[in-house]
């Protein structure tokens, strides 16, 4: 079976991840998985993994690196504020507030 | 023989751009405002949200750009550096990693041990973070998130440095420069300059760098100064003791005068920088860049070679009056004014540097305006007010911008020029002091200076003291 990435399903995967790889990467994403889900994502990186070799075979000497995909450039404001105190609105995003401001655990430096 | 060692130090200069806006939003940057009273869906990274780039930072960072002799990439664009902090509502900060704005230069800096050109490895433009209040009461933390966004450039040194002199004499320079630009005030204890120390040691002759570490928490040249002597010692004592020094940020204390390890946010080092897709790159023309070029202004290096050739100021004062911009412009508004470049210098030089000392004041609070200090020198030249009256004016210049001529006029302060009633206020006061008047004929010419003291007292202050001494000499014979 062909899945949409061109990389059959059955195929044995080249980009192997390993367990520490898997828990490091959910460090930094902040994330918790089960020892189900760290196997699930294992699999799934270790296609991407596949699918980013396979791009990589492309020779792309003398191509310019793409550093956005829309052929626009320039997008620009000028210096006026434009907006006012709308403290109320952002703070109804808050899980919970104290003295106008987000109040969040205890961070220590 | 004891091992001699070298200090190796690169900077990472923050500093505050005086934009009227935040980088990527609308919201204003002014200080003070209670907290979350400058926010938008934009700065508080709410979902769906689009930045959108302020023109006027870009600007900005080109000026300092030029001024600091880097190449300016006229092709550049953002990346996001993913972090993980309550102060960072979008989880990550918008930064140039790959083609920061500007990038290769320098700056020539002189100390006691002569000039030397401190590299600039490059200069990128960022967003600042909220700020995080710790509350007693609750043991939690209140963030406030009008400083975030607020647009920053970062000016990244190479490790061109080795003593805390010639990181004064740096920053300095950096100050001046971007002061002279106006775009930014650059004040550490504010906060608006910020200046994070990578240090290492190395044994004097040696080619490698040793493992370094970052300082942070450092708000005045002094404590920056007080930071790298305690950090080459603690790092020094490591070597000496053939312990490894780990690379890792630290957080000076200046009154224990000691750095302590930062707690380190788990595997903060790992930013994961990709090119941010909500924003489209900068592309800077040539034609842009020469308007950009074409407007910096005199920077303090030129205006300095020019107050000497032009008006035959000498070198120390030529300092003093250019270390701050609103010093040198009064300077040079008030010499247009009156013509006086010298007599403008001695007042800046001498009263109005008494006045900042005293009130324990910059000089870019310097409030009166120019006229009214050449209209007070101007009083002077045309003898219509003495020096010592010229004194008391010029107090209330300086604390209440007061017009000189209304002042001396409204307190009758004019010198009186009547020959008839100055005649007549001497001859009083010599027959009221008989003790020095014989003491002034008997050889003490100590006693001429008290009559002249006496005479100006019952004056009131307005009298030539020139004219007075004439005068009591002639009568005395
Ligand atoms: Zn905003």
């Amino acid at each position: 079976m062909e899945s949409c990435d061109g990389i059959s399903e059955g195929k044995v995967m080249a980009n192997i991840i390993s367990d520490e790889t898997i828990e490091y990467v959910g460090i930094l994403a902040k994330l918790e998985l089960s020892d189900e889900e760290k196997e699930q994502a294992k699999h799934d990186i270790g296609r991407m993994l596949d699918y980013v070799d396979k791009l990589n075979e492309l020779d792309t000497s003398g191509v310019e690196p793409l550093s956005h995909v829309f052929p626009v450039h320039n997008v620009f404001r000028e210096d006026v504020v434009t907006n006012g105190d709308e403290r109320e609105k952002i703070l109804a995003n808050a899980p919970e507030e104290k003295d106008g401001a987000f109040k969040v655990p205890k961070t220590v430096e | 023989m004891a091992k001699q060692y070298e200090t190796v130090i690169g900077l990472e200069v923050h500093v505050e751009l005086a934009t009227k806006t935040k980088i990527f939003c609308g919201c204003s940057t002014a200080f003070g405002g209670a907290p979350n009273t400058h926010t938008c869906p934009v700065c508080t990274g709410m979902p769906g949200s689009l930045p959108v780039l302020n023109k006027q930072v870009v600007e900005y960072a080109m000026a300092v750009g030029l001024a600091t002799n880097c190449q300016i990439h006229q092709y550049c664009k953002f990346d996001r550096k993913n972090y993980f902090y309550p102060d960072n509502p979008q989880n990550y900060q918008i930064s140039q990693l790959y083609l920061p704005i500007c990038h290769d230069g320098g700056v020539e800096i002189e100390t006691a041990a002569g000039k030397k050109v401190i590299g600039i490895h490059e200069i990128h433009m960022e967003e600042d973070a909220g700020k995080l209040v710790h509350d007693e009461w609750e043991d939690c933390s209140l963030v406030d998130y009008n400083r975030s966004g607020v647009p920053l450039i970062e000016i990244v040194s190479e490790p061109d440095m080795r003593n805390a002199d010639e990181v004064i004499a740096y920053l300095d320079k950096l100050r001046m420069i971007v002061q002279y630009l106006g775009a930014s005030d650059c004040k550490l204890q504010e906060g608006s300059m910020r200046a994070d120390v990578n240090l290492s040691v190395r044994e004097v002759g040696s080619e490698k760098f040793g493992t370094r570490t970052e300082m942070k928490n450092l708000n005045s040249f002094k404590a920056i100064a007080r930071a790298i002597d305690g950090e080459r010692a603690r790092q020094i004592e490591l070597l000496e003791e053939g312990k490894p020094v780990i690379q890792e940020t630290r957080r000076w204390d200046d009154n224990k005068e000691y750095s302590y390890p930062m707690r380190s946010k788990e595997d903060a080092h790992d930013y994961r920088y990709f090119p941010d897709p909500d924003l489209v790159p900068v592309v800077i023309s040539d034609e842009w860049l020469q308007a950009v070029r074409d407007r910096q202004p005199e920077l303090r290096t030129e205006k300095l070679a020019r107050y000497k050739r032009e008006f035959d100021i000498p070198d120390y004062d030529a300092g003093i009056l250019t270390e701050s911009k609103r010093m040198a412009d009064i300077f040079e508004e008030t010499t247009a004014l009156c013509g006086k470049p010298k007599k403008v210098s001695n007042w800046l030089m001498g009263e109005t540097l008494r006045l900042l000392k005293e009130e324990n004041m910059e000089p870019d609070e310097l409030g009166f305006s120019p006229a009214h200090l050449a209209k007070l020198i101007e009083l002077v030249e045309a003898g219509t007010i003495n020096q010592t009256v010229a004194k008391e004016v010029f107090e209330r210049v300086f604390y209440d911008n007061a017009d000189p001529e209304k002042y001396v006029e409204e307190h009758g302060l004019k010198t009186v020029n009547d020959e008839g009633e100055l005649k007549r206020v001497v001859e009083e006061v010599i027959a009221a002091n008989p003790q020095s008047v014989a003491d002034y004929k008997g050889g003490k010419d100590k006693a001429l200076g008290f009559l002249v003291g006496q005479t100006m007292k019952a004056m009131k202050g307005k009298a030539n003291p020139g004219a007075v001494n004439k005068l009591l000499k002639e009568l005395l014979g």
